[in-house]
């Protein structure tokens, strides 16, 4: 997709001033929150059980070129074929080239990050091949030819009427009446369904991503809720499956160790209804499932930022809690961020994949309160991620030259704590003695983006520093 | 260079390392791969097999899933019936070519009616056997091969499960030890082509965050638990 993460601020007007969206934000930010909180309490171990996942995927990452090659090893083993892409390109290519050998007219798809990450449909789409997403959240957004919102619920960012409106308008098969009953969820899951089974004895190629690796076996895993993966999977001549480098887990019994840490985090459920390995195509007694099996190993960047100060980002396991948990998220709604990854991943993901020239907003959208690191299974340090960034961005002049003066102004002060208590004292004293009578400013100099919204309180009495210093 | 070869260059120069990993290490990670050492296991995996059984329902009850716990092997008819009359469904079913299944007394019911092959599209009741079920979450372990295809989990809006209370075990890891043991004395090359962990029918909470049952797969899980039945 085009990326617009450049235009994060101008977005986020709209987005703030979209009714629907906010509408649709309050149900992850009230009922989801409550959700996860308690799903986590009931498991005592959940903390321990973040320290384990975190400990689990530093080795595989140090030793991320033997597992990758045993993976490979097994893989083939069971009769998969395995494939080692370096770019975006490379891995649209290779997808290409395997549909068309399998002769498909229409591919169905799981849910995949690395296929939005590396748009795969437009790809297919251009040269004649129909992809049809078929879990419910992407079908829609595929419908409505938006990109996903969100990690784990790409259609967040949709009121019900919405849905409605949209399998009424595009949803035009003869045996549809226009004017049918379509307001009830029931009914919207029941049309989707009988939609998509259409597609899934139709198509000839099946591609889902992957959420684990599994060295020892060769395995692939998936992860959902639907059961489309496994349809998906299953129904189709060939199935491939896409997933990054950094999904390799060494044993069946490591990934236990972040099942249990995903769907809490992802969903605030204990597990989702369906965790499927997938090891090789059919074999020779099986009663059904693919005839062959495709592993496309997609590194786009990853080798690289494995050696640099954002290696811990490739400890993520995609379950979208910083996302739900983040309240700029919950604010502005994840297209604002202008790319596959919204919220505090994709401020750390997305200049690292597309550029921080494109991205700068992303790792300044954040106040810094720490709930995504509060709430991350695999206890990535995301807001000093961004920290990283934003020193980046400082070093290499891509932030504007306005932001970068004052920041160097209060750099100037800060380093002499002497001149900085006494220009805050003024300050204050200043401001304090001027706002007396009414208590509040209605507008400041320098301050127009905070008095645009809102009265500045008048300061009342020391700085605190000064209070501070009288407590002790 | 081709792309393998960059890939692993790269990670191999991010790793501060000139090749693959020493070869005490290589050692090290082959011997933890071997092993199958489990990590931290929840302490709710624990317990005697009453408590553990109780839990695996309460924990799948609780996902909506139904179950129905029978004495012995032939009750499971009598319970597959009662299913299919509650809610009104046909008669007709289709189930695993699963030896297992044949341990029940089905002439005792004769409306039903089971056919034994993989999935169709116009199915709408399966009936499997399930290999396990993991009380930390009520989930069932089902796996594909010749005796239970893996279209007879997914396709059908209704799929009744029967499990053997003997066949619950606490932990997920205890449950891939288990296969590992029946497949290696089955003579089976492990794993199989697929393993899924079934909890609860399929959902969705793609519309407005509110989870509904039924998207893709079954609508109905009901697993008939039979207490009393030996190998």
């Amino acid at each position: 997709m085009q990326p617009t993460a450049h235009a994060f601020k101008e977005v986020s007007r709209q987005k703030i001033a979209d009714p629907d969206l906010q509408r649709a934000l309050l149900k992850l930010k009230t009922d989801f929150r409550a959700k996860r909180v308690q799903v986590v309490n009931r498991l005592p171990e959940f903390e321990a059980l973040r320290d384990e996942a975190k400990k689990l995927k530093d080795h595989v990452l140090e030793n991320l070129d033997y597992y990758l090659e045993t993976f490979e090893r097994n893989c083939t083993a069971a009769g998969g074929q395995v494939h080692w892409c370096a770019t975006a390109a490379e891995a649209r290519d290779t997808v290409l080239r395997i549909c068309r050998d399998a002769g498909a007219k229409t591919v169905t798809k799981g849910k995949s990050m690395i296929g939005e990450e590396i748009a795969l449909n437009d790809h297919l789409e251009a040269h004649g091949i129909k992809a049809v997403e078929t879990d419910l959240g992407e079908y829609i957004i595929q419908l409505r030819g938006e990109p996903p919102s969100h990690i784990t619920a790409p259609a967040v960012h949709l009121v019900k009427r919405q849905w409605t409106e949209t399998f009424r308008a595009l949803h035009t098969a003869s045996d549809l009446a226009p004017d049918r009953p379509l307001d009830e969820p029931r009914q919207i899951l029941d049309e989707a369904r009988a939609m998509l089974r259409r597609s899934f004895f139709a198509a000839e190629v099946g591609i889902t991503g992957a959420n684990f690796l599994i060295a020892e076996t060769g395995s692939t895993v998936i992860v959902t809720n639907e059961g489309n993966g496994d349809l998906t999977q299953t129904l189709a001549g060939t199935h491939i499956v896409l997933a990054s480098i950094e999904k390799v887990v060494p044993t069946l019994e490591d990934a236990m160790t972040l099942v249990r840490v995903l769907a809490r985090s992802a969903t605030a459920q204990e597990i989702t209804s369906y965790t499927t390995f997938s090891t090789g195509p059919r074999r020779a007694t099986d009663a059904d499932g693919p005839k062959a099996f495709h592993v496309v190993l997609v590194d786009n960047g990853r080798s690289d930022l494995l050696g640099g100060e954002f290696r811990e980002i490739l400890r993520c396991i995609r379950c979208g809690a910083c996302q739900s948990l983040c309240p700029v998220y919950g604010a502005v709604g994840g297209h604002t961020y202008g790319w596959v990854y919204a919220g505090p991943v994709g401020a750390v993901l997305t200049p690292a994949l597309i550029g921080l020239e494109e991205a700068r907003h992303l790792p300044e959208a954040s106040s810094f309160c720490g709930a995504c690191e509060s709430v991350c299974p695999m206890r990535i340090p995301l807001p000093s991620l961004m920290r990283k960034w934003r020193e980046r961005a400082f070093e290499t002049r891509v932030t504007p030259a306005a932001t970068r003066g004052a920041y160097k102004l209060w750099a100037f002060f800060a380093r002499r704590p002497v001149l900085y208590r006494a220009g805050a004292r003024a300050a204050i004293g200043l401001l304090g003695a001027l706002g007396r009578k009414r208590g509040r400013f209605r507008s400041l100099p320098f301050a127009a983006g905070w008095t645009a919204t809102r009265d500045f309180p008048a300061p009342e009495g020391l700085t605190f520093l000064d209070q501070w210093a009288r407590r002790r | 260079m081709n792309a393998r070869d960059g890939i692993l260059g790269r990670i191999r120069a991010s790793n501060h390392r000139a090749g693959p990993v020493s070869v005490e290490q290589a050692t090290r990670n082959a011997e933890r791969i071997a092993a199958h050492r489990p990590n931290l296991i929840p302490a709710r995996a624990e317990g005697d097999a009453a408590t553990l059984t109780t839990r695996f329902v309460a924990f799948a009850e609780e996902v909506a899933a139904t179950v129905n716990r029978v004495a012995d092997a032939d009750d499971v008819p009598a319970a597959v019936a009662t299913f299919l009359a509650s809610h009104n469904l046909p008669t007709e079913l289709v189930a695993s070519p699963d030896p297992a299944l044949d341990a029940y007394p089905w002439a005792q019911q004769p409306l039903l009616t089971l056919q034994r092959r993989a999935g169709r599209p116009e199915d709408v009741v399966s009936i499997t056997g399930a290999v396990l079920g993991i009380a930390e979450t009520g989930s069932l372990m089902v796996r594909s091969g010749a005796k239970s295809p893996q279209t007879l989990h997914f396709m059908p809006p209704n799929h009744i499960a029967v499990l053997r209370a003997k066949d619950i075990v606490g932990s997920y890891e205890t449950a891939w030890n288990k296969l590992r043991e029946r497949m290696a004395a089955d003579g089976e090359t492990f794993p199989p082509r697929t393993v899924t962990l079934i909890t609860g029918p399929s959902r969705t909470s793609d519309i407005e965050k509110t989870s509904y049952v039924g998207m893709h797969g079954p609508h109905r899980l009901h697993i008939i638990l039979v207490d009393g039945q030996d190998d």
